[in-house]
């Protein structure tokens, strides 16, 4: 008891002050706690591992051999993941497929991001007229539906971008197509929400507070009002990459996205319906790894959310 | 003599699913430098509405200025390009509003908030600007304002945020300063801190202020003049005194005889005017007050009187009658 005492008596006021923790430290916090995001994260990074540290181990080249004696071989030790149709090692092809992949999902999400954005700040923000005209096209866009959209600029614009270098390999140029379409028929739900956001926060004092200190419109837009609504933003945007992964697959599934060899987890699928039952590993691989990647990203969107909004009460 | 800002003719209109509301319909006041003008009345009178005109902070549409004139140092405030505007907002003029815990941003740091109309309007880098923003926090009273920089709003109470709110206003020295009710949402003890604190400010970088409120009391303590405004009029303008004193305008007379008093008893009623304001969808013609008057005549219903001069001092009201004697004022 009197050690307890003198032990609080002891303490001097900046012992009892506790440093003020930053917004970055809160939402770090906030986001540990939650459980099923921290899954994702680890997930995810272990697939960004898979898709990186792998393409040191085995050489493009391989994944794109093909040898036809070795046709639909089962899962052995020499090739773990067996091989497909045409002899080529489905691991290796798991590997540079994941790159693409991913490498699509995100620049798909960016391009989609930045447009929505745009599109649904101005929309929001000005209203009338120039809300009326953004949203016609929105809607619009969005009573096509997604797949024939798709379909349509895939097949129009494929093949018109020449092959390009990235990081040291060489993709044929349909990546970029494909990474500008998804983008182009993805944005409306984000325009959607972002106008949705605009239009209950513009209506907030602080903006008219903003302005009555002669703020202009352009950062109010995007310094003050965008920085409220960037929790909605960035669960929309870590579902788009899952999507936008997605999206690569059923095209690619379609024979209609990048074009073989550069491998993709979506078109591995192509042509593996033919050996749904045969040759199971086929499709089983590389879905797996579509399944577990979309999986970690809504997971993850679901805990930044949680984590980014600086009036969550939970510490 | 020239005033610092000088409205004429002032008229602002809604244009609502509704109809056309009437919010503000001609009015004419002005600042002198360094003085304190209150602008008193009921809600929905268009004393916000007016200011925000001045402004130009209106949304338009639905809202539009239909007319009149906003002179600040000989310039029309009025004919002003958005961006004409901007320099002058924060700058010049700069305004404070009701309910501090909603008027700052959540999500960007106090010392942010504070210092951007200084880097917006002074060119200034954020380490000067910073430097600045503690400087100015402390003005407003904050304690320990360098390690709150990076402070967000919720973690201030509500007299700090609005002392927040004040130093933000003040960042640019402006010659003008619009407070929109800043004290209502706020408690007695905060409010009296309010008061005084930019009583005491405004003494010591000598602005004019605008101080829009229905407190009555807090127009005793700190104005110079009072403007008394009723369904988009001015009805009475006069020096402080002189208001208290001898109010002319049926209105005004009826406001202050319903404050309740330290001297009366207990258990009385307090009194109220009778009736409802009129409404401001329709266009108006004569007294708006006419149907809660009890002073009015014929001449009322039909023709709105002009605000003129009665007896000295500057007291202008905008009635028929001179309610001390009873009789009709000649025109």
């Amino acid at each position: 008891m009197d050690s307890a005492t003198s032990q609080i008596a002891c303490l001097t006021p900046d012992d009892l002050e506790t440093p003020p923790l930053s917004l970055s430290q809160l939402a770090w916090r906030r986001f540990k706690r939650h459980k099923p995001a921290i899954f994702g994260l680890v997930v995810l990074t272990l697939l960004v591992l898979y898709a990186l540290v792998g393409s040191l181990i085995v050489s493009e080249k391989y994944a794109n051999f093909n040898d036809t004696s070795l046709r639909l071989l089962a899962p052995s030790a020499a090739h773990p993941f067996g091989t497909d149709s045409i002899g080529r090692d489905v691991l290796a092809r798991t590997i540079y497929g994941g790159q693409i992949s991913l490498l699509i999902g995100l620049t798909a999400v960016v391009v989609e991001t930045l447009l929505g954005i745009l599109v649904g700040a101005l929309a929001g923000y000005y209203g009338g007229i120039v809300d009326s005209l953004l949203m016609r096209i929105t809607e619009a866009m969005l009573n096509i539906p997604e797949i024939f959209l798709l379909i349509v600029m895939a097949k129009y614009f494929g093949g018109k971008i020449p092959e390009l270098d990235i990081f040291g390999r060489t993709l044929s140029g349909s990546v970029v197509v494909i990474v500008l379409i998804i983008g182009l028929t993805s944005w409306m739900y984000l325009a959607r929400i972002v106008r949705a956001q605009f239009l209950s926060l513009k209506e907030n004092e602080f903006v008219l507070a903003a302005r009555a200190t002669g703020t202009s419109d352009l950062s109010i837009i995007f310094l003050h009002i965008l920085p409220n609504s960037i929790a909605p933003i960035v669960v929309s945007a870590t579902l788009g990459v899952a999507n936008a992964i997605l999206s690569e697959a059923y095209i690619s599934f379609l024979g209609l996205g990048v074009q073989p060899p550069t491998a993709t987890w979506g078109n591995m699928l192509d042509g593996a319906n033919n050996y749904i039952e045969s040759a199971p590993w086929l499709w089983f691989f590389p879905g797996f790894l579509i399944l577990l990647t979309v999986l970690s990203i809504n997971f993850l969107g679901d805990g930044l959310r949680d984590a980014l909004d600086p009036r969550s009460r939970t510490v | 003599m020239t005033y610092l800002l000088e409205v004429t003719d002032l008229r602002t209109r809604f244009h609502t699913p509704e109809g056309v509301v009437y919010a503000v319909n001609g009015i004419s006041f002005h600042v002198g430098e360094g003085e304190t003008l209150a602008v008193v009345g009921e809600s929905g009178c268009g004393k916000s509405v007016s200011m925000l005109s001045v402004l130009q902070l209106i949304p338009v549409p639905p809202g539009e200025i239909a007319g009149g004139m906003a002179l600040y140092r000989e310039q029309d405030l009025l004919k002003k390009t958005e961006s004409e505007m901007e320099a002058i907002r924060g700058q010049e003029i700069s305004m404070i509003f009701q309910d501090p815990m909603t008027s700052l941003n959540p999500v960007l740091t106090i010392g942010r908030q504070i210092s951007e109309s200084l880097r917006v309007h002074k060119g200034m880098d954020q380490k000067a600007a910073d430097a600045q923003t503690v400087e100015l926090m402390e003005l407003v009273g904050i304690s320990d304002p360098a390690h709150r920089l990076g402070d967000y709003p919720h973690q201030f109470s509500g007299g700090m945020r609005q002392r927040v709110m004040i130093a933000m206003a003040l960042s640019c020295s402006p010659k003008i300063l619009i407070a929109d009710e800043p004290t209502t949402a706020l408690d007695v003890t905060i409010q009296a801190q309010i008061v005084e604190l930019v009583t005491k400010i405004r003494q010591q970088i000598g602005m004019a202020v605008i101080w829009i409120t229905h407190d009555l009391g807090v127009v005793a303590a700190i104005a110079d003049r009072v403007m008394v405004m009723y369904a988009g009029f001015i009805v009475e303008e006069a020096s402080v005194n002189a208001l208290y004193e001898n109010p002319r305008h049926p209105y005004t007379s009826a406001l202050l005889g319903a404050l309740p008093r330290v001297d009366h008893r207990r258990d009385r009623r307090l009194k109220s005017i009778p009736g409802a304001p009129p409404s401001l969808l329709v266009e108006p013609h004569g007294c708006p007050f006419t149907a809660r008057c009890e002073y009015v005549i014929d001449r009322c219903k039909t023709e709105n009187p002009p605000l003129t001069p009665v007896g000295k001092n500057q007291h202008n009201i905008a009635c028929w009658v001179d309610i001390n004697s009873g009789v009709l004022r000649c025109t």
